[in-house]
């Protein structure tokens, strides 16, 4: 019989697996599933992010940091230790791999913040003389209140801005991203994900073609517990970069994606939209769409995109958004790449293929397509904390 | 003074041969340049190349061309400059023209150059896909508050006034009394058709255009012509015009012959007198005065309406625009050195102002460093020739782009620069009624609904190459964009890189 690939190799896979009791589950599962999605990918970037991974340093900020070189950690520590009380301060567990090479060094961090330092920031006064627009003062003139997660996100920012060779990969609580150079399997054995339970994980394997694979360019991109993996392109990326600029953000690591954490950031940790109306804000009904009704839920459409028109995410995309209690599946507004969810129990999964599904859970309850810019939302159950 | 020296700029020839001496060129002639003695006669000397006669002769009989009169060739005193000093020895004026600057100063449209999508970011068919135009003038709030009520997210800001525009293209102000009576007619009437506005310019509002008032942006200018509350009332918008991009610094100037009674009734000025606009507004000599207009308008009009000012581009126009952002304007108009006009001192068109090109880069970079650029809407003049310029235009940082001089081409204006002589041939620059009549206002509003549509239709094409099916996702884009031909500092005022990165 003649062999039929029906499939398409459309670049990237992404892939979420949430648990909406927040049971722990094994990074395994994850690592176990992306495999089969090999060839989306080809070898230049794949992570992971965990949530509910660290749970003995809940409340604190994991740093995960990559250093370019001893001078970029040196200097980064440095600024750490100024802004922040270092809980605990470790090397990145990693195995020795065969398949991936050069890696930069990995280092974790679990912080608090100094609560002067935070006092001085909300007078406009804690950001670095080379961090500029201050955050304090962009916030001031958005009518924003400063709180500890934008002392936080000034402080990322300011890294990744300011310090050569150093670059966060990830700064939330009880959270954590992987990621490198490589398949994401490999990745993976690289990170020992398997030595870790969470109660969310995601995700990716790259392959990049308009921007470099390097390490800090791999998913998932974060900011605080945001974190992001993405098929496709982003078309808006300049308007959307020029957008966040005005809040504070600063685009640092090469890759489109990047906007789309700290649009999540913006629209709804900041402008406290619910995650359901960011989503309307980022992948907007067409007009003729909302031009059939004119009730409350298409005033609404309207003025989101009247006031968010630059935070519109065009080109092709699916992404999988994970967040502390939560999960979020996204696809463009006429679908350029695929998304596939599925349901278990108190499962729910998110990837580029069926496969990768099937691969941790062969019966679930109901697989479906989602549709074009209609988000799927997984949240913990009532009463479940994380 | 017996004897001109200036020679003819053009010379019209009669082939009297083919010429059946149907005297059609002699009435279609808005300057006097033809006449019969026997045989059609051309005076070249009067001659504007405004080309009606050779459009109108039956037999194909006439041809215009540049006079080929020789000065002696000198790279520093060319025949434009030496025939400028003779008209100013003859005359003792001020040399006037009309149109935009022409120039042959750096085109920065000219040297950017749009991206388009390939693989991983796949073009789009706007022939098969949804491709939206529609844009919002008004100004937004940085952040909307939502409420949920009974498990629904309902919208609990409200938000400024917007006017709908089903394309990023507007009409440029042009005031009836610089133009004639249907050509402003066929521009609301199209703004109308196209789901766009047009803009009185500072002539104020005739009656017959007040069935289209919802497309309409009413000028204020600092003549007040025409300016009552019935005049606000019949607006979508309302705009202050502190500058124009073809005279910055410079008032308006309409003839007397120019003001008929019905100019004189739209203006609300004696007929027969001149209608002098101060060069500043006398209730405006700081940002505060300016505040406080904005603010009586909106009063006025009971917020309902967006008010907006209109600046030419010069040096400073983006700390300008940050104090008119501040001031209460809904939008920012901003005319760059391309601009048209009715009339203008030459010496001004030519050598005052900057392109709109980088004001806009400079005003919208401004904005955004200061937060505020949601706070208005950026509207772009002054010289936009194609849809091309449009997107770059956008691409820059404008929401919205406003052609004066390529709506009057689409009716037939020649940009024989004549305008602010007010014999217009094509009954556009004009009030002389047997050349009034000429244009016709059913047959200019198809031609410039057409034109709205072509531009509007290769912008679609234009987003579907960038792989994006919103206008929004163009607007301050300059990642689109890359410079040709560029220095390194004019890349940075533009914002874009360099070709090839």
């Amino acid at each position: 019989m003649k062999e039929i690939f029906p499939r398409i190799p459309s670049g990237c896979s992404i892939i979420g697996v949430f648990n909406r009791k927040a049971k722990r589950f094994s990074g395994a599962d994850i690592v176990r599933a992306i495999r089969v999605m090999h060839d989306r990918s080809n070898g230049l970037g794949g992570g992971f992010a965990g949530y509910g991974i660290y749970p003995e340093y809940k409340d604190c900020y994991a740093f995960h940091l990559l250093y370019e070189g001893e001078a970029s950690q040196h200097e980064t520590e440095h600024f750490l230790e100024k802004h922040f009380i270092i809980e605990r301060s470790e090397p990145i567990p990693t195995r020795p791999h065969p398949r991936i090479s050069d890696p930069p060094i990995l280092w974790r961090y679990f912080l608090r913040v100094k609560p002067h330092r935070l006092e001085s920031f909300r007078g406009g006064r804690g950001a670095e003389s080379r961090s500029s627009p201050q955050f304090c003062a962009v916030l001031e003139k958005t009518g924003e209140r400063c709180d500890e997660r934008d002392f936080v996100v000034e402080q990322v920012m300011w890294i990744n801005r300011c310090i050569g060779g150093a670059f966060v990969a990830s700064s939330g609580k009880n959270m954590g991203v992987f990621k490198g150079v490589g398949y994401p399997e490999d990745i993976g054995e690289f990170y020992r994900i398997e030595e870790y339970e969470g109660y969310l994980w995601t995700g990716h394997g790259r392959f990049p073609t308009n921007t470099p694979g390097w390490w800090g360019g791999a998913h998932p991109f974060t900011i605080l517990d945001w974190s992001v993996v993405h098929n496709g392109e982003i078309s808006s990326y300049g308007i959307n970069k020029r957008y966040l600029e005005m809040f504070g953000y600063h685009c640092t690591l090469q890759t489109d994606t990047e906007v789309i954490a700290y649009l999540f950031d913006l629209l709804h940790r900041r402008h406290g939209l619910p995650l359901e109306v960011a989503c309307l804000a980022l992948a907007p009904p067409f007009w003729k769409n909302l031009d059939r009704g004119s009730g409350a839920k298409e005033e609404l459409a309207r003025a989101l995109r009247q006031v968010y028109g630059s935070a519109l995410l065009n080109g092709p995309f699916s992404i999988v958004v994970g967040f502390t209690g939560g999960m979020i599946g996204l696809t463009d507004r006429i679908k350029l790449r695929p998304l596939v969810c599925g349901e278990k129990d108190e499962f729910l999964y998110l990837a580029s293929e069926e496969c990768a599904i099937r691969e941790l859970c062969p019966n679930p309850d109901r697989v479906w397509a989602i549709k074009a810019g209609e988000p799927v939302i997984g949240k913990l159950e009532e009463g479940v904390q994380p | 003074m017996t004897r001109t020296l200036i020679p003819p700029e053009f010379l019209v020839k009669i082939d009297h041969v083919r010429c059946r001496r149907c005297k059609r060129c002699i009435l279609n002639c808005g300057f006097g340049a033809l006449s019969f003695q026997d045989r059609i006669v051309a005076d070249s000397s009067r001659c504007v190349a405004c080309h009606r006669c050779v459009t109108f002769c039956p037999e194909g009989a006439i041809s215009v061309e540049r006079n080929p009169l020789c000065f002696k060739p000198n790279a520093h005193w060319t025949p434009e400059v030496i025939k400028a000093i003779y008209k100013q020895a003859e005359t003792g004026g001020v040399l006037l023209t009309g149109m935009g600057n022409d120039r042959p100063y750096i085109n920065y449209f000219d040297h950017l150059l749009l991206d388009a999508c390939q693989v991983t970011n796949p073009s789009i068919d706007p022939l098969r896909e949804p491709m939206e135009l529609r844009t919002y003038l008004g100004s937004k709030p940085n952040s909307v508050q939502v409420e949920t009520r009974d498990g629904e997210h309902v919208l609990a800001t409200r938000l400024s006034p917007q006017i709908t525009l089903e394309t990023p293209i507007i009409f440029a102000g042009m005031s009836f009394g610089s133009i004639s009576l249907p050509a402003h007619k066929a521009l609301a009437r199209a703004a109308h058709l196209s789901g766009t506005l047009m803009n009185t310019g500072e002539g104020g509002l005739h009656r017959e255009l007040y069935p289209y008032s919802s497309s309409i942006i009413v000028q204020v200018a600092s003549g007040r012509f025409g300016v009552n509350q019935e005049y606000l009332d019949r607006a979508a918008a309302i705009e202050i015009k502190i500058g124009q991009g073809a005279k910055p610094g410079i008032g308006g100037h309409l003839p007397g012959e120019k003001v008929n009674q019905e100019v004189s009734q739209t203006r609300m000025i004696p007929e027969g007198t001149d209608a002098l606009s101060p060069a500043p507004h006398h209730d405006i000599y700081s940002i505060e005065d300016l505040s406080q207009l904005i603010y009586a308008l909106k009063e006025a009009t009971r917020y309902t309406k967006p008010v907006g000012v209109k600046i030419s581009a010069v040096h400073n126009a983006a700390a300008i625009a940050s104090g008119i952002a501040r001031a209460g304007a809904d939008f920012i108009y901003i005319d760059g050195f391309r601009g048209g006009t009715g009339a203008a001192p030459t010496i001004i068109r030519d050598h005052v102002g900057i392109p709109i090109e980088m004001a806009i880069a400079a005003v919208d970079d401004r904005l955004r460093q200061e937060g505020i650029r949601n706070q208005v809407s950026l509207i772009a003049a002054g010289g936009f020739r194609h849809s091309g310029d449009v997107a770059k235009a956008i691409a820059l940082g404008a929401d919205i782009v406003a052609i004066g001089t390529a709506a009057l081409v689409a009716m037939g204006c020649r940009v024989c620069q004549k305008c602010y002589t007010g014999n217009c041939s094509w009954g556009i620059a004009t009030q002389r009624p047997e050349l009034v009549q000429r244009l016709d206002p059913e047959e200019a509003t198809e031609r410039l609904v057409n034109l709205l549509r072509g531009w509007s239709l290769e912008l679609k094409e234009i987003l579907g190459a960038l792989g994006v099916n919103a206008v929004e996702s163009l607007r301050g884009s300059r990642e689109r964009l890359r410079g040709i031909g560029l220095n390194q500092v004019e890349l940075e005022i533009l914002g874009v890189k360099p070709a090839g990165r």
